[in-house]
């Protein structure tokens, strides 16, 4: 976006001339995203609420306390009064904040108790934050059983300033949670490796999500659209790389979607006992590689030591198939390294080891077949 | 801020001591138990860590300054966020109260030294090896912990060595506030000059005794979280981990069970000089000085019981939720007490407006701005949105830096008079003031608006419609880190290169605690070897 001028006003210094133009435009927003659900509607309005209240006070505070600056001053010749004590105006200030708070208790309750209640969705939708990207499994309703990750699409070129960004930049995914308009959509949040949170700001929820535990939250959105969010819990060296996209659509798209991805799905399953030679193994690995190990095995298979070890000439990639398909499938605890036996077919892991077996300077000439990692699955 | 390596002091009347000269250059400062060389060391310390802590949070914002990664990876930028944090909190805040503290309170309730001045010696010099130590974990293997200051589980089971080299710093940090604080409670209850019952002291020293207690409660149950981070990490334990039938939400309750006290921590000492400072130039008492105890005591009784709205978003049960909510709403309520007292304090006053003036006027100003955003994020269901977003960055740097950090240069300048014996250059300090002020809330007020629209903190990169805001606050925080270069100079003209105006023993006018009416400027380096008489 116009970041040139950006820049420009910014460095200049015409800071308040900057904000005062810009204020009408989305690069200069100064309050919550639109609101698309009954919810973050809520929410909006009691920030609302709290900003005039806040104005009053502060109107009044420091009315009070500019116009003493002004008129109490010693080089206006004031005399300083010795008055310091008065038990009314104490209890009076403490009483008047204290109904102040009172009157805005009230309307906060009811948007807490509602927010909390996650009873009767129509559709239950599991999110499981990686590092760094999320998955999404549909639990319950209409489109259960769909499965995906999705992952930041935005290319590497472009955080790296080699490439103009997109509108989206950074916001945007392969695969993105299609939900339909109007129904009430909960949400359960796990992780996998350490905790991420799933954050949507215009649905007004964030909700962490913890390894080994699953908590919910809920929306129901008004309006089709487009909503973008991001995790909101640091997560490691990619926190700042793994969007939520959110696609609202209407009933009919949303089946039409449903049956897509059931075709998709089956036309995906593939023969866990197909025989693959190794160029073909080593080109699907590649993008597998490239997918879901590069943020930290790095491209180059050096790793980034200690915390992601190096791949290139390791005694796992080059040493016994099975233990590095162990590792694969079961990851190691107490690491960075998860379990990809849950996230990634028989044929990506098979194709992945194959790679990291041949690439670099790992010259095994090993081949791992799918039906190996199937055996090796519990 | 030396002490004025002046044994000068001995020539003084109040001087006929016997001590033996201590000795002279580098080991004067190792083995000296003097409070006022303590607390000098103290305040060097804090205000190095300062810059280095200030040097981190300059190269995020060069990084933020446009979209795209240009200056560090991501991994170091999160290195960058966890230790400009740790800094900051444990190197440069509290240790800078803890130099106030050994200066003041001895001179502040008539007493000679600190009770335990060896234990004194040995709780400064635990800090140097602390801060060395977090240092260092920059220079190992994988780099500085990069789990975030709040270091919570299981990234910070991820980090490398960096994060066992921090939890040894932050233990030996601990153990040093305890040791300090102990100290500090010990002289506070037993040293006071006759006469000066509880409700006659300086409000300065209540809210340190407050503080203290605070400090004693809470830095142990850090280091119980910390213990069981190094356990999970290296002996096999699973407190945090779930599959081993621990839980990572549980570090979070401990970790702000010492969280919330902590903020606490470093403002109410803030308080208690704001509460020297306003009276003295406003030539009036300070007004509800019993209203302000007991507002200062309900704010440290309320911290214990407001953690969890650190994690209102962890998936706490409704019940749970509403009762922090209605805790943390609660703390408004003293905060006001406090703020309404200042305000009264200047009403009617004779106000002149130097800088230790300045800087408590505009603490006022900015910290209660941050107590309003401090409101709103009591207020669970708009914290939802703002969670882990730039608006609470806004919000806890605007009672940090603009809250503590103005509080202690409002307090350097209000004794540096009485500790060096020279006045600072006054037009200098009136430009650090306006220069502060101003680019302290061109680098933070925006983060508010980047919050509100949804940019996420700790983050290296972010999407182009938060280019703007970014551009302005990283401008703002160039000009607000290099500002306080003047200070250093204005501080170490008047103290290591011993320049400017003599000060008169009781510069300020309104200013009428026991170390402006019974000492001279500089104070001798023993002080109140008889105790005065207080009515």
């Amino acid at each position: 976006m116009n970041s040139n001028l950006g820049r420009l006003t910014g460095l200049t210094g015409g800071l308040m001339l900057a904000l005062y133009t810009g204020l009408a435009s989305a690069a200069y927003r100064v309050n919550f995203q639109p609101p698309v659900t009954r919810i973050a509607g809520e929410i909006y309005n009691l920030h609302m609420l709290m900003m005039y209240v806040i104005l009053v006070i502060f109107c009044i505070v420091f009315g009070v306390m500019f116009y003493s600056i002004y008129a109490h001053r010693k080089s206006v010749g004031h005399k300083a009064a010795q008055f310091h004590e008065n038990t009314t105006v104490e209890i009076i200030w403490t009483v008047i904040p204290f109904l102040i708070l009172i009157g805005i208790a009230w309307p906060a309750t009811k948007t807490v108790i509602d927010f909390k209640d996650t009873s009767n969705p129509d559709i239950t939708i599991e999110a499981t934050g990686y590092q760094w990207k999320w998955g999404y499994d549909y639990l319950k309703g209409e489109g259960k059983g769909i499965s995906f990750l999705s992952t930041l699409t935005t290319p590497q070129d472009q955080i790296h300033n080699l490439e103009p960004k997109d509108k989206h930049y950074l916001l945007e995914v392969d695969n993105p949670m299609v939900v339909p308009v109007g129904k009430k959509v909960r949400v359960l949040t796990t992780a996998e490796d350490v905790i991420h949170s799933f954050w949507v700001p215009a649905f007004g929820i964030k909700q962490d999500a913890f390894p080994g535990f699953v908590r919910d939250t809920w929306f129901r959105a008004d309006k089709e659209g487009t909503y973008r969010g991001q995790c909101a819990e640091l997560c490691g060296k990619n926190h700042g790389f793994m969007p939520i996209v959110v696609k609202v659509v209407s009933q009919e798209e949303y089946t039409q979607w449903v049956a897509e991805q059931k075709k998709k799905a089956s036309a995906l399953a593939e023969d866990p006992n197909k025989q693959w030679t190794l160029a073909d193994l080593q080109a699907r690995g590649a993008k597998v590689y490239a997918a879901n190990c590069a943020a930290c095995h790095q491209a180059t298979g050096k790793g980034l030591p200690p915390t992601f070890p190096a791949l290139d000439g390791s005694k796992i990639a080059t040493g016994d198939k099975a233990a590095h398909i162990n590792r694969v499938l079961n990851g190691k605890p107490g690491t960075a390294m998860v379990a990809f036996g849950k996230q990634l077919s028989d044929t990506d892991i098979a194709a992945v080891i194959t790679y990291e077996r041949n690439a670099w300077g790992n010259k095994t000439g090993d081949m791992v077949q799918p039906a190996e990692v199937k055996a090796a699955r519990k | 801020m030396s002490a004025v390596i002046d044994t000068h002091g001995h020539g003084h009347a109040a001087e006929h001591g016997d001590h033996a000269h201590p000795p002279s250059g580098l080991m004067r400062w190792v083995t000296t138990t003097n409070h006022k060389d303590i607390g000098t060391m103290y305040l060097w310390f804090a205000f190095t860590m300062l810059l280095i802590g200030g040097v981190l949070a300059l190269t995020i914002r060069a990084e933020l300054f446009e979209p795209g990664l240009q200056i560090v990876t991501p991994e170091f930028f999160n290195q960058l966020t966890t230790m400009h944090g740790l800094i900051m909190v444990f190197g440069a805040i509290m240790p800078a109260f803890v130099g106030f503290a050994n200066w003041q309170i001895p001179m502040m309730i008539g007493a000679p030294d600190m009770a335990f001045a060896r234990m004194n010696n040995w709780s400064f010099w635990l800090l140097p090896v602390a801060g060395s130590l977090l240092i260092a974990s920059f220079f190992v293997p994988g780099g500085a912990p990069a789990a975030g200051w709040t270091m919570y589980a299981p990234l910070s089971i991820q980090m490398g060595p960096g994060m066992d080299l921090s939890i040894f710093a932050l233990h030996i940090m601990g153990a040093s506030s305890i040791m300090g604080s102990i100290n500090i409670i010990t002289t506070i209850l037993n040293m006071r000059a006759p006469g000066m019952t509880l409700m006659k002291m300086p409000m300065f020293v209540w809210t340190w005794l407050i503080t203290a207690y605070l400090l004693i409660a809470v830095m142990p149950v850090l280091a119980g979280a910390i213990t069981m981070t190094l356990t999970d990490r290296h002996f096999g334990t699973s407190f945090f981990n779930a599959a081993g039938g621990g839980d990572p939400v549980m570090f979070q309750h401990i970790f702000w069970f010492f969280g919330h006290p902590e903020v606490y921590i470093m403002i109410l000492p803030a308080f208690g000089i704001i509460s020297q400072v306003i009276p003295a130039f406003a030539r009036k008492p300070l007004f509800g000085y019993a209203s302000m105890v007991y507002a200062t005591s309900s704010i440290a009784i309320l911290s214990f019981i407001v953690w969890a709205h650190h994690m209102f978003t962890v998936g706490l049960p409704t019940a749970g939720l509403l009762f922090f909510m209605y805790s943390t709403m609660l703390i408004a309520v003293p905060t006001g007490v406090k703020v309404f007292n200042w305000l009264a304090t200047m009403w009617r006053g004779s106000m002149t407006f130097e800088t230790p003036m300045l800087f408590a006027v505009g603490f006022l100003f900015v910290f209660t701005m941050g107590g309003f955003t401090g409101l709103m994020l009591a207020i669970m269901p708009v914290d939802v949105q703002l969670q882990d977003t730039y608006y609470v960055v806004a919000h806890f740097h605007y009672v940090l830096v603009a809250g503590s950090l103005f509080a202690i240069f409002a307090g350097t300048y209000f004794w540096i008079p009485k500790w060096t014996g020279r006045m600072y250059d006054e037009t200098l300090g009136k430009w650090h003031f306006w220069l502060s002020i101003v680019f302290f809330n061109i680098t933070f007020f925006p983060m508010h608006f980047l919050g509100l629209a949804g940019m996420p903190r700790r983050v290296p990169d972010y999407a182009s419609q938060f280019t703007n805001f970014n551009q302005i606050s990283s401008v703002g925080a160039f000009g607000f880190g290099l500002s306080q270069l003047l200070f250093l100079y204005i501080v170490l003209k008047c103290s290591v290169f011993g320049k400017g105006e003599k000060a008169p023993a009781r510069p300020w006018e309104g200013a009428d605690t026991l170390e402006w009416t019974h000492l001279p400027s500089p104070a001798p380096y023993h002080s109140f070897h008889e105790q005065p008489e207080v009515k």
